[in-house]
């Protein structure tokens, strides 16, 4: 195993971590299929990224930052929910992201990642961002409790739901941009979603919830390394069809 | 009771709230004075509940609504509209209201909960495994966190027994007395109006009454709130 390939690894096992986290309070802001859906919006700014000769992570990540201050702008304007706003956006992204990206490879890359290093900038960079969002979910996880449980509520107790809102979709679009190199856009919101659903089975407590998505986050994502080494499967359908075995398994012990 | 300063903690001038063409509250004033308990009735689809989510500030509305410097509001709403299987315990809602007042410890939280007795140690149930009465006194205590100087309660002992509905608003009158809480509550049922408020608020859309009960709620300002059913209620509660 190369260095490269270690810090790669290090990098998906903390966007693993930061995935539990995002998936259990988007899950919880009944976020799921829009959370999904989301990270379909990174695909043209790759594709335009790809037109440019640049990072594609750069022009993913500005799609999707643009994105989630877009679905936020139009969500408080127009009364509609994330989910139809985000729906919407999903099927548009891809729609420009196929017509932008001319080359087969590189949009079987975008769509389902894949790529399984990194370099030692990408590596400091997105350690940097995973650790500074998954600071600031846990700082903020009271405050993104009450303004989904309730506005008034939240209200009363000083929280701005509307200012949650956006940071929380930026968060998660940041989330995304972590994970798209290993999961591409199809992907990677599945590793955000499946996990938390999965602790959602298992779990009655918000620390509970938190802990055992990125657990199962986790395990996924390394699961999905070994398996790639020891029977070359594909990186990014490895993690997730694991991620999606151990749903199932949480299934059988969900509680009543 | 300290009404002795008469301080107003709540000035309400000329409020209307609308949903598009449709005209909820109507060109409502009033005002509540510091340890003041006012009840606002009226019949279903009245306003009452539009009127509160007004005065936090959580609806768009027109008029002036002025709460003293130093008020912290607990506000109770008619109900939560949570997933029963939410992954949330009865300690995670209580320590969410940390959000926005730093610094609350499990002291609080546990006092908050002896006011309402509930016992300390559903803290770690989860919501959705709470009973009706159980929740309801969780959303009373969630309000009392904070030390709040008004207490804003939506049918406050809405599905909950008889004997807790005691305890709720003798706790309400404990507060009142030791801490000058000034409170507001929606009610559906007169006879607490006759027995807890000073002073009482009639709202169909407008200003039907404002007064003390006892000088405003006479058979034809009920006639005009609810309709003539409502006669029969009225001498019901002043038989006794």
């Amino acid at each position: 195993m190369t260095n490269n390939e270690l810090l790669s690894i290090i990098l998906a096992a903390i966007t693993a971590l930061v995935s539990g986290v995002v998936g259990s309070f988007a899950l919880m802001r009944k976020m799921a299929l829009a959370g999904d859906a989301l990270s379909h919006v990174a695909l043209p700014g790759i594709g335009v990224a790809l037109i440019y000769s640049l990072n594609p992570a750069i022009g993913g990540g500005l799609a999707l930052l643009v994105g989630a201050i877009l679905i936020w702008k139009i969500e408080r304007v127009t009364n509609l929910n994330t989910e139809a706003i985000i729906g919407v956006l999903f099927a548009v992204s891809l729609a420009a992201g196929g017509l932008l990206i001319e080359s087969e490879h590189e949009l079987e890359e975008a769509l389902f990642g894949g790529v399984a290093t990194v370099t030692v900038n990408e590596f400091i960079a997105g350690v940097a961002v995973a650790v500074l969002s998954l600071w600031f979910l846990l700082r903020n996880r009271h405050a993104l409790v009450l303004s989904l449980i309730s506005k008034d509520l939240a209200k009363t107790a000083g929280v701005k739901t509307e200012t949650q809102q956006l940071y929380f979709l930026l968060i998660f679009s940041i989330t995304v941009i972590l994970g798209l190199k290993f999961l591409g856009v199809l992907l990677m919101g599945s590793l955000i979603i499946i996990p938390a659903a999965t602790a959602r089975n298992v779990t009655q407590t918000l620390s509970g919830m938190l802990a055992t998505a990125s657990c199962t986050a986790l395990i996924a994502v390394l699961g999905g390394f070994a398996a790639r080494a020891l029977v070359e499967t594909a990186l990014g359908p490895s993690i997730i069809s694991i991620a999606g075995l151990m749903f199932f398994i949480s299934l059988l012990a969900r509680r009543a | 009771m300290d009404k002795s300063s008469n301080k107003k903690v709540l000035e309400v001038k000329n409020l209307f709230v609308r949903f598009g063409d449709d005209l909820i509250i109507d060109n409502l004033s009033f005002d509540v004075a510091k340890g003041e308990h006012l009840t606002i009735i009226g019949p279903n689809g009245s306003g009452k509940t539009t009127l509160f989510r007004a005065l936090i500030d959580t609806i768009p509305h027109q008029g002036e609504v002025i709460w003293a410097l130093d008020t912290i509001i607990g506000y109770i709403p008619q109900k939560l509209d949570i997933e029963r299987n939410v992954p949330l315990s009865l300690y995670d809602f209580l320590q969410s209201k940390n959000s926005g007042l730093k610094g609350i410890g499990d002291g609080e939280i546990k006092d908050c909960l002896k006011l309402v007795n509930l016992p300390e140690d559903i803290l770690g149930k989860p919501l959705g495994a709470l009973s009706g009465g159980q929740f309801q006194r969780a959303l009373v205590t969630f309000a009392l966190i904070g030390s709040p100087t008004v207490l804003l309660f939506d049918e406050p002992t809405a599905g909950i027994d008889q004997p807790s509905e005691e305890q709720i608003y003798d706790t309400l009158h404990r507060l009142q007395d030791e801490r000058g809480v000034t409170i507001i509550t929606i009610s559906h049922d007169l006879s607490l109006v006759h027995r807890h408020a000073h002073k009482v608020l009639c709202l169909n859309r407008r200003k039907i009454c404002y007064g003390l009960p006892e000088e405003v709620l006479d058979k034809q300002t009920l006639s005009r709130l609810y309709g003539t059913e409502h006669h029969k209620f009225f001498h019901h509660i002043h038989d006794k």
